[in-house]
């Protein structure tokens, strides 16, 4: 399953390698031109059957967050700092994967035993952990994963029942999406699938990716929030599992373009396809720098809701996934020059 | 020039939604321009050509108005929201907000707070559309209301919901009108989304290429009791920004306001405005840099529902943009 290889991938932002050599192999002969350019970013070009002269571009993100090691202690630890937004609580107790050899490498915790009263509910913050991976000096430390080493949280893919759950469905389900898209039969404009790097730390890749592409309007597929679990107040949960592909009307980074919005729901609407709208004001996507290029962008974000994004254990519903990639290919088929008018 | 305001003070136009308001500037200017163009993220940008000569000059003033949106409907058929722009929470405790169909709301505040000293936090405030559930509720999330109070002219001061900026639509479209012939290829620019993220002004420049950029847009005041001290007065003429909190206006373009003020003996002023920005902070960075700067109508109650102009102010912003129009 794509999902599975490409959640599977290390690419952390800045070194999206790993996850590009997975993306390259599964696009390669279905698109007619693929190429990576300055910061990485690859873009395939699907080129359509002529029926509508546009350039539309589909965008989703190779990198994920992680650790970055900053410096070697005495004691053969590694220091170091977040890729992206990390929440430090959730770091005590992981496993990671360290540099390009994998090293397996660990963030440990005090045993219970030890602990003083209430220091069990401080919080560390990320300067202050150290990653274990069983050197016993500094120069050993630094050998194993010098300067400058990225690490990736370490979670093997799982399907348990209609759900899956796995790491870096934030973007990697967007990215398996854009894959299965390109997979398909040919629009009537010319697709460009772009799988963009550095999202994660300042939506970089997809700002110089548009800039080169110059489309008539954007798609950014992702992997959203979905904080559906209970609460006691009735408040939005963002998105939520199993209500289908979630559309954004507007973000921190963007508002989305209301043609493109009714474009999806009209699409969804006569096709049956469940849908929702993401909680405004939540997030933000490479829409954000899209839509800025040179003189202004339409765009749109759609996503699959996930739970527990930027945590090792992202989680997301098949049935989701599946009507997003259905929702994006109608949607597309349908697209027209009318559609920007 | 009232019935202008009026008209533009009262249409639809919270970020991101500007159709409503777009359709009426263009009834105005379509008439009058040599080209006409909606581009891709929806700013309306009109050409009036010179005689030659000239340079190219692009003026901006923003279509869009701060407002509310819906981002959750609750069981009992209450929405949760979100601001669209600069809102504060004070401006909507018993505010009637509208929607594109006419729908109204009035906003309230969980009496239930841990504080009820504290100003509330959005999160704590809902809106209420008369529905009963969340089945019977006619709005939905993603859904945008705008604040909702009529324009009131009283002796010289005009007051009125979206001011800011559709006071600088109308200095915009009054000098279209009153143009009789200039040497400078002119660009008008109805941006949108201002008020969020500047997208409509950087956009539409990189697509003018302009010499030179005049954002015209509404700037604070500091003649209210207690206010922060701020030199803008209401009736001392349009201002011309120095500097604010996005950018600093290139000196040239400040000085030829200056000049072209005293020349025609039109009373202005000058500003320095210590928070907020304008499109003309966009407009300076785009390509290689625009020579940029703002000519202000002075506001008092900025991003309230009663924003409060001095309609001498907007009439000598009409003349002062004139005068850069009419010379070399």
């Amino acid at each position: 399953m794509i999902l599975k290889e490409l959640a599977e991938a290390i690419g952390v932002s800045g070194d999206e390698g790993g996850a590009r050599a997975v993306v390259l192999g599964a696009v390669r002969e279905h698109v007619d031109e693929v190429k990576v350019d300055a910061l990485g970013n690859v873009l395939a070009l699907k080129r359509g059957t002529g029926e509508q002269p546009l350039r539309v571009m589909v965008a989703a993100h190779m990198d994920e967050i992680g650790l970055m090691v900053t410096g070697h202690d005495g004691d053969g630890f590694l220091r170091v700092a977040a890729v992206g937004g990390i929440d430090a609580r959730l770091l005590p107790g992981s496993f990671l994967q360290v540099g390009p050899e994998r090293i397996p490498g660990v963030i440990g915790l005090k045993p219970v035993h030890l602990l003083r009263e209430k220091e069990d509910q401080e919080v560390s913050k990320i300067e202050d952990l150290v990653v274990d991976v069983g050197a016993s000096s500094k120069d050993e430390a630094k050998k194993l994963a010098p300067l400058g080493t990225y690490a990736a949280f370490t979670t093997p893919f799982r399907e348990l029942g209609p759900t899956v759950s796995g790491k870096a469905f934030d973007d990697r389900a967007g990215c398996a999406v854009l894959v299965e898209l390109v997979r398909g039969e040919r629009f009537g404009f010319d697709l460009h699938a772009v799988f963009t790097v550095q999202e994660e730390v300042g939506l970089r890749g997809a700002q110089v990716a548009a800039y080169a592409i110059e489309p008539h309007c954007a798609f950014v597929l992702e992997g959203t929030i979905a904080d559906d679990t209970p609460k006691d107040k009735d408040v939005s949960p963002t998105t939520e599992l199993g209500k289908g592909p979630a559309i954004t009307v507007m973000d921190r980074s963007f508002i989305a373009d209301r043609r493109l919005v009714r474009l999806l729901t009209d699409t969804a609407q006569a096709l049956g396809i469940p849908y929702q709208f993401k909680q405004p004001g939540i997030g933000g996507t490479d829409a954000g720098t899209i839509h800025l290029t040179r003189e202004g962008v339409p765009s749109a974000t759609v996503a699959v809701p996930c739970r527990y994004i930027h945590s090792p254990v992202t989680m997301l519903s098949l049935d989701d996934f599946n009507n997003t990639v259905r929702l994006m290919r109608e949607s597309l088929s349908r697209l027209t020059r009318e559609t920007l008018s | 020039m009232k019935e202008l305001v009026r008209k533009l003070v009262e249409t639809y136009g919270p970020s991101g939604v500007e159709e409503q308001i777009r359709a009426v500037i263009r009834a105005e200017v379509e008439p009058l321009a040599d080209e006409l163009r909606v581009d891709p993220l929806g700013s309306l940008v009109v050409h009036k050509r010179g005689s030659g000569g000239g340079k190219r000059i692009a003026l901006d003033a923003h279509m869009d108005e701060i407002g509310v949106m819906v981002t959750y409907v609750d069981e009992k058929g209450f929405a949760r929201f979100m601001r669209i722009g600069g809102v504060g929470p004070l401006t909507c405790i018993g505010a009637r907000v509208a929607f594109a169909d006419g729908t109204m709301g009035v906003i309230g505040v969980e009496r239930k707070r841990d504080d009820p000293n504290k100003v509330p936090t959005f999160e704590q405030l809902y809106m209420d559309v008369g529905a009963t559930s969340r089945d019977d509720c006619p709005v939905h999330v993603g859904d945008a209301a705008v604040f909702v109070r009529p324009f009131q002219a009283q002796g010289t001061r005009l007051i009125a919901k979206a001011m800011d900026d559709r006071i600088s639509c109308a200095v915009l479209i009054e000098t279209l009108r009153r143009l009789e012939q200039t040497p400078h290829d002119v660009y008008l620019i109805f941006s949108v989304q201002e008020e969020t993220t500047l997208s409509g002004a950087r956009t539409s420049t990189y697509g003018i290429e302009p010499d030179l950029a005049i954002a015209v847009d509404v700037t604070g005041t500091g003649d209210t009791p207690e206010c922060r001290p701020m030199a803008v007065e209401l009736g001392k003429g349009p201002a011309v920004k120095v500097q604010d909190r996005g950018m600093i206006a290139h000196p040239a373009v400040r000085d030829l306001l200056v000049q072209r003020a005293k020349a025609a003996n039109i009373p202005y002023q000058m500003e320095v405005l210590e928070f907020g920005t304008t499109d003309a902070a966009a407009m300076q960075l785009v390509r290689a840099g625009v020579p940029a700067g703002c000519l202000s109508i002075p506001c008092r109650y900025i991003h309230t529902p009663s924003e409060m102009v001095d309609e001498r102010d907007v009439e000598n912003g009409v003349r002062l943009l004139l005068e850069v129009l009419q010379a070399a």
